[in-house]
C-alpha cells in the first residue's frame, strides 16, 4: 500500500523536477524567484480547491458544485460589504464567505446523506442550482471595485525582489491562505478520528458502518468544510484578480479534478494524499504558466495535460490491476 | 404493436386494463413521471403565453435547439449504462467537426463543378470516422488498461480538446459550402434536418437497445459486469463497442454543429457535458449503470426544451433556467428515490401479512 502512494507522488514530483529542468535549460529566467513567487501565487486557488476536491475523493465521492459555491460566496460578500461601506480587514470577507460556503454545502451534505443520492448527480444539481441563482436572483454585474480589506489584502507581498523588467515581486499573502489549509487539512485527515473515518468510508462503506462510524456525521463534515473552502477560495480568487466576477471559476471543476487525481487520489476513494494534491496542482498550474518559456504556444497546454493524466491513470490502473489480479474484464 | 394492443384494452375493466397498457407499452413509473412533467410544462408554458409558445415558429426554433444536445445525450447514455460516463462527447464532436471544417475549407475552391457531393461526404466520413476513433481509444483505455471511465474520458476530453486547439491555434474555422450547412439549417418539408437527425439516430438506438443482442449484453455488463463476465460475455469488446458508438454519435453531433453555427471552434459548447449528464439522469439512466430507456432520454431532453424556451418567452433570465434545470433534476432525484422507499417498504408490509397470515392459518 505505501508502496503506491509514494510511487504515485514519485511519479508526479519527478515529472515536476523534469520539466523544471528543461524549462530552465531552455530559458534561464526560470530559475528567478520572481518566478516562483508567480507560481505559488498561482497555485493558490487551485490549491485549496485540490484539497477540498482530495477529501471528497478519498471519501468515494466526487465535488462538481465547488466552483460554483466559491463564485457564489465571494460575489454575495464583496457585494454586502461594499453596500455597508465596510473598511475593515479581509478576515471579515473571509468569515463570511467562509459562512455562505459551510451553508451551500450544507446543501449537498443533505441530499447526499438524507437521500442517499449519488454525490456527482447531487453536485451536478446544486452546482446549477448556486450559479443560475446567484445570477438570476443576486446580479451579473461584475464589481470591480473590491471592498478595501480585499484590495489591502491583494497588495499585501512579503520578500520583495527585482524583477527583470525594473519592477518589484514580492511573495504574496494569499499564499500564506494555502500554507494555512494545508496543514490543518493534513492534520485532520490523518490525526483525527474524523479523518481516518472519510478514509474508512472511500475504502468500504459497508466495513466503515459496521466497524461503528457515523456515516452521516462524516459526510456532513466534508461538504460543508469543502464549502468553507470554496469560500475562502473565492475571496483569494477576487483579491488576486481584483474584480469579483460571477462569472469566474465555473468551468474549471474538472481540471481541478484531473489535477488531484494526478497527485495519486482514487475517484473509487480511499487512496490518496494532501502531498499528492498538491504536487498535481503544481504540476498542472507549471504546464497552464510555464509551457510558454520553453517555446511551447500556449495552446499546447491542454494536450499536455490530457496526455500527462492519461499516462499517470494508466500507471495506477495498470498497478491496481497487478495487485488484485482477478479483474472485472476479461484481457485475453 | 402497441396500437394494436392499446385498443382492445377498453374491453378489460378498470386499473387493470391501463396497468397493462402501461406494461405492454414498456412505461414504468420512472417514464409515466417523466411523461406527466412534460406535458404538464407544455400546458402551462402554452397558457401562460399562448402566443409564442404554441406558434409554428416557436416549434422550428425550438427543433433546431435541441437536436446537438440531444445527440450527444445519447452518447452519453450510452456510457452511463454500462456504469461509466463519458465526459470527451464534446471534445470529440468538436475535433471531428474540426478536421470536416479543415477539410471543407481548404479543399473547396478545387473541388466546384460536380465533385461538391464528393466533397461534402467526405467531410461528413471525415467527422465520423475521428468520431469513432476517438471512441475507440476511450474504449481501449476503459476496457483494456482498466481506468476508470471518468478518469479516461476526463484525459481524453483534454487531450481531443488540445489536439483541436493545436489543430486551429485557438481560432474558429469559419465559411463552408452552403450545401454543406443544410444539414445544421435545412428543412425537409416541414421538418429541420437536425430534428430529422435526431430522430432517425434515436429510433435506431432505442431498437439496437432494446432489439439487439448486443444491447442486451450492454444492460448485463452495466447491471452486474462480474455477472456478465462469467456468463461468458467478452465485456471487453462490449465497452469497446459502446465507447465507439459513443464516439460516432459525438462525431455526428459535431457535423450539425458546425453546419448549424458554420464555424468550428475547439472549444465550442463546453457546458455540453454536464448539461448530457444532466439530461441523462433526468431521463431514468441509472448513473451506476443497467437502467435507462431511450423514450426516457427524449421526453427529459423535450421537457428541458420546453421549460427554457417558456422562461425566454416570459421574459425570465437565461440564468433562471440554469436554477430551475438544477433544481427539476434533484426534485426529480429526491422523489425517485422517496418513492422507491416507499415501494419498498411496502412490499415488506405486504410480506410480513402475508407471513402471519401463513403462520396464523396453522
Amino acid at each position: 500500500m505505501n508502496g503506491i502512494f509514494s510511487r504515485n507522488e514519485a511519479f508526479v514530483a519527478l515529472i515536476i523536477l523534469g520539466l523544471v529542468l528543461i524549462i530552465g535549460s531552455i530559458n534561464p529566467n526560470f530559475f528567478t524567484l520572481g518566478t516562483l513567487y508567480d507560481l505559488l501565487r498561482s497555485s493558490v486557488v487551485m490549491g485549496i480547491f485540490g484539497v477540498g476536491v482530495l477529501m471528497v475523493l478519498v471519501s468515494g465521492g466526487t465535488d462538481i458544485s465547488f466552483t460554483a459555491i466559491a463564485a457564489f460566496c465571494t460575489y454575495v460578500t464583496s457585494r454586502y460589504l461594499n453596500s455597508i461601506g465596510f473598511e475593515g480587514s479581509v478576515l471579515v470577507a473571509f468569515l463570511i464567505s467562509g459562512a455562505i460556503g459551510v451553508l451551500l454545502g450544507l446543501i449537498n451534505a443533505i441530499l447526499i446523506s438524507s437521500f442517499k443520492l449519488p454525490t456527482l448527480i447531487v453536485t451536478l444539481g446544486t452546482g446549477n442550482m448556486f450559479r443560475g441563482f446567484m445570477l438570476a436572483f443576486i446580479g451579473t454585474k461584475i464589481v470591480t471595485v473590491l471592498p478595501p480589506g480585499m484590495i489591502r489584502f491583494s497588495r499585501t507581498e512579503f520578500f520583495p525582489v527585482t524583477t527583470l523588467i525594473g519592477g518589484t515581486n514580492g511573495l504574496s499573502a494569499a499564499v500564506f491562505v494555502l500554507l494555512a489549509v494545508v496543514p490543518v487539512t493534513w492534520y485532520i485527515l490523518n490525526y483525527t478520528m474524523l479523518g481516518r473515518g472519510i478514509y474508512a468510508i472511500g475504502g468500504d462503506r459497508v466495513a466503515a458502518e459496521r466497524a461503528g462510524l457515523n456515516i452521516n456525521v462524516i459526510q456532513f463534515f466534508i461538504y460543508c468544510y469543502v464549502g468553507f473552502l470554496a469560500g475562502i477560495a473565492g475571496i483569494v480568487h477576487s483579491s488576486l484578480v481584483r474584480t469579483a466576477n460571477p462569472f469566474d471559476l465555473v468551468g474549471t471543476e474538472l481540471s481541478v479534478i484531473a489535477a488531484v487525481v494526478l497527485g495519486g487520489a482514487r475517484i473509487t476513494g480511499g487512496h490518496g494524499t494532501i502531498l499528492g494534491a498538491i504536487l498535481g496542482v503544481f504540476l498542472v498550474i507549471i504546464i497552464n504558466n510555464s509551457l510558454i518559456m520553453m517555446g511551447v504556444p500556449s495552446y499546447w497546454q491542454s494536450a499536455v495535460i490530457g496526455m500527462i493524466i492519461i499516462l499517470g491513470t494508466s500507471i495506477t490502473a495498470l498497478q491496481s490491476k497487478r495487485e488484485s489480479r482477478v479483474s472485472i474484464v476479461d484481457n485475453q | 404493436m402497441s396500437t394494436h394492443f392499446s385498443s382492445r384494452t377498453p374491453k378489460t375493466r378498470d386499473s387493470l386494463s391501463l396497468s397493462r397498457l402501461l406494461g405492454i407499452l414498456r412505461i414504468d413509473n420512472n417514464l409515466l413521471r417523466l411523461l406527466v412533467i412534460t406535458v404538464a410544462i407544455f400546458v402551462v408554458m402554452s397558457l401562460l403565453r399562448p402566443h409564442p409558445f404554441l406558434t409554428l415558429r416557436n416549434f422550428r426554433s425550438m427543433s433546431y435547439q435541441f437536436p446537438e444536445l440531444g445527440i450527444l445525450s445519447i452518447a452519453m447514455m450510452l456510457a452511463m449504462l454500462t456504469g461509466g460516463i463519458d465526459l470527451s462527447v464534446v471534445g470529440t464532436a468538436n475535433l471531428a467537426g474540426i478536421l470536416a471544417a479543415k477539410l471543407l475549407t481548404t479543399l473547396s475552391p478545387e473541388a466546384a463543378g460536380g465533385h461538391i457531393a464528393l466533397l461534402i461526404l467526405g467531410a461528413i466520413f471525415v467527422a465520423l470516422g475521428i468520431g469513432i476513433l476517438c471512441g475507440i481509444f476511450n474504449g481501449f483505455l476503459v476496457a483494456k488498461i482498466g481506468i476508470p471511465p471518468i478518469l479516461a474520458t476526463l484525459g481524453t476530453m483534454q487531450l481531443y480538446t488540445g489536439i483541436a486547439l493545436v489543430i486551429t491555434k485557438g481560432y474558429a474555422v469559419l465559411g463552408y459550402l452552403e450545401q454543406f450547412l443544410f444539414i445544421g439549417n435545412g428543412v425537409l418539408w416541414i421538418f429541420p434536418v437536425p430534428l430529422i437527425l435526431f430522430v432517425l439516430v434515436a429510433f435506431i438506438f432505442a431498437m439496437v437497445l432494446s432489439k439487439t443482442v448486443f444491447g442486451f449484453y450492454l444492460f448485463m455488463l452495466g447491471t452486474n459486469a462480474t455477472a456478465a463476465r462469467f456468463s461468458g460475455i467478452n465485456n471487453t469488446l462490449v465497452l469497446l463497442k459502446t465507447y465507439l458508438l459513443s464516439g460516432f454519435l459525438a462525431g455526428l453531433a459535431g457535423i450539425i454543429v458546425i453546419a448549424r453555427t458554420n464555424s468550428a471552434k475547439a472549444d465550442y459548447g463546453t457546458s455540453y457535458v454536464l448539461q448530457a449528464v444532466l439530461v441523462c439522469v433526468l431521463g431514468g439512466i441509472n448513473p451506476s449503470g443497467g437502467f435507462g430507456t431511450v423514450s426516457g432520454l427524449v421526453l427529459a431532453i423535450l421537457s428541458l426544451q420546453f421549460l427554457s424556451s417558456g422562461f425566454n418567452m416570459l421574459r425570465f433570465s437565461n440564468f433562471f433556467k440554469e436554477f430551475i434545470w438544477g433544481l427539476v433534476l434533484l426534485l426529480v432525484m429526491v422523489i425517485n428515490y422517496l418513492s422507491t422507499l416507499y415501494q419498498s417498504r411496502r412490499q415488506l408490509q405486504k410480506t410480513r401479512e402475508a407471513i402471519a397470515e401463513v403462520s396464523g392459518g396453522k
